[in-house]
């Protein structure tokens, strides 16, 4: 089988916010299809991490290069960068005055000037998938939590992109809504999409990742396959970490 | 104090030329404010811009209209664009836009800074510019935030359109005074522009109130 190809690799990335050293020396390569769960105490720099993938921060000093192209945040366009690194937020960040598929085809019709017919048609199919179809015509105020983050999702994948990065998306969702957010995602990693995933659902990383970092004060202190990651963690860190969220 | 029964008579004698008043009123408002509006818009985004200049620009046009009274700004612009050969109404309603615009500024400055950070996160993160982003995005929720702020500003322009009367435009208040200066009867004149003010502020208020409900639907 041909080697899979690097859709992410990140060397000696440093981001700091003001005298705050957020982000230390950090590398990682994400592959095609692979699921990455990013884990990590909370300020120890998840979000900012992924944020600096998709340039919504602008690193200090390293590379990030996005399959196969080193991005410059200045020479490169970030927003054609970002079509291709989709992102889905903890608290889902929908767009208040647009109905649901209205959220779903903005983009593709602003960005890409695709057709309204084509774009609808496609915003519907995307709803399909994540199970909102008859919710088209509403607006985001009357959708549950999971509801609203499906559609997230749904608004994300119109842009077809490559890599899709997840910050928390279930953390402010109710216990009994997190699941069916959790099975769009099951469903979109089986399907090949390269995800990034902050989460702390530890079945949903068991199940779906390819393997796991754990990030404590600004570095990836111990990576591996879920598995030997959470029952045999070599750090001692780690191994709090995970008593301690557990 | 005069009579009802004479107020009453006299409202009926002199209602055409009050409506005349209120028209000119009207427009006077409308397009002041409307200008106003775009006036207000743009000089919100150099005060939120990251550029230093024209956060400047834009503190020296607030601070310099919010620290003169209206009626010499109404005073300014009539005998410096007179000169011109811009009609009193005009330099009337550029004065009125000019300082409204001020106001409507901060008023648009509050809502759009008031607009949640992941909204314009949430754009970018499609790919879409910061410039389409605020225009699709940010401007449409901003807009809705601002209108009882802008309602509220309309009726106080409404009611500054007064001030014109003093550069000779034939507006609510110039007919009130000059009709009460013909017949000495300035008490009831004043009464009765008075009730032609307050109507127009609560239809106003109404037809706001209309449309806050209507934009609601989607909250
Ligand atoms: N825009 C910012 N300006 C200043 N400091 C920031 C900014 N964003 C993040 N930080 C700081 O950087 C550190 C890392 O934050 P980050 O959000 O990446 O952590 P996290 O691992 O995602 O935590 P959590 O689990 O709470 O989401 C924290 O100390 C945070 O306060
Ligand atoms: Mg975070």
């Amino acid at each position: 089988m041909a080697e899979k190809r690097e859709m992410i690799k990140v060397e000696k990335l440093n981001k700091s916010f003001g005298d705050l050293h957020v982000l230390k020396d950090v590398d990682m390569t994400v592959k095609e299809s692979d699921v990455v769960v990013l884990i990590g105490a909370s300020g120890s720099g998840k979000s900012t991490l992924l944020r600096c993938l998709n340039f919504l921060e602008i690193k200090n000093s390293g590379t990030i290069t996005i399959e196969g192209k080193q991005i410059e945040p200045d020479k490169d366009d970030l927003n054609k960068v970002r079509q291709t690194v989709g992102m889905v937020f903890q608290h889902f960040n929908l767009f208040p005055h647009k109905t649901v598929l209205e959220n779903v085809i903005e983009a593709p019709l602003m960005v890409k000037k695709m057709k309204k017919d084509e774009a609808v048609k496609e915003g519907k199919e995307l709803l399909a998938k994540v199970g909102l179809a008859e919710k088209a015509d509403v607006y985001p105020s009357k959708l549950s939590g999971g509801q609203k983050q499906r559609v997230a999702i749904a608004r994300s994948l119109a842009m077809k992109p490559d890599i899709m990065l997840f910050d928390e998306p279930t953390s402010a969702l109710d216990p009994e809504l997190v699941g069916e957010v959790l099975s769009t995602m099951k469903e979109l990693a089986r399907e090949g999409m390269t995800m990034v995933v902050v989460t702390h659902e530890m079945g949903f990383a068991r199940e779906v990742a390819d393997w796991v970092c754990y990030m404590h004060g600004g570095r990836i202190v111990e990576r591996g396959h879920p598995d030997e990651l959470f029952d045999n963690p070599t750090e001692q860190r780690t191994q709090d970490f995970l008593s301690s969220i557990l | 104090m005069p009579s009802i029964s004479h107020l009453l008579e006299t409202f009926a004698n002199s209602y055409p030329i009050f409506l005349e008043g209120m028209w000119l009123t009207l427009r006077l408002t409308a397009i002041s404010i409307l200008i106003a509006v775009f006036f207000g818009l743009f000089f919100s985004l150099l005060k939120i811009s990251n550029v230093k200049v024209l956060n400047w620009i834009a503190d020296v046009y607030i601070g310099v209209i919010r620290g003169t009274p209206l009626i010499v700004q109404i005073f300014i612009f009539y005998f410096g664009l007179s000169n011109l050969g811009i009609s009193a109404f005009w330099s009337a309603a550029l004065g009125l836009a000019l300082h409204n615009g001020a106001y409507i500024a901060e008023i648009f400055r509050g809502s759009i800074q008031s607009i949640e950070k992941g909204q314009m996160e949430a754009g970018r993160s499609l790919g879409m510019s910061h410039t389409l982003t605020m225009r699709r995005i940010i401007l449409p929720q901003a807009f809705r935030r601002a209108l009882p702020p802008l309602g509220n500003q309309f009726i106080i322009g409404l009611k500054d359109s007064s001030l014109a009367a003093f550069i000779s435009l034939s507006e609510l208040f110039s007919i009130a005074t000059t009709q009460g200066a013909r017949t000495f009867d300035e008490m009831t004149y004043l009464m009765i522009v008075a009730f032609y003010y307050l109507v127009l502020v609560l239809a106003f208020t109404v037809l706001v109130n209309m449309l806050e409900r209507k934009l609601a639907a989607s909250d």
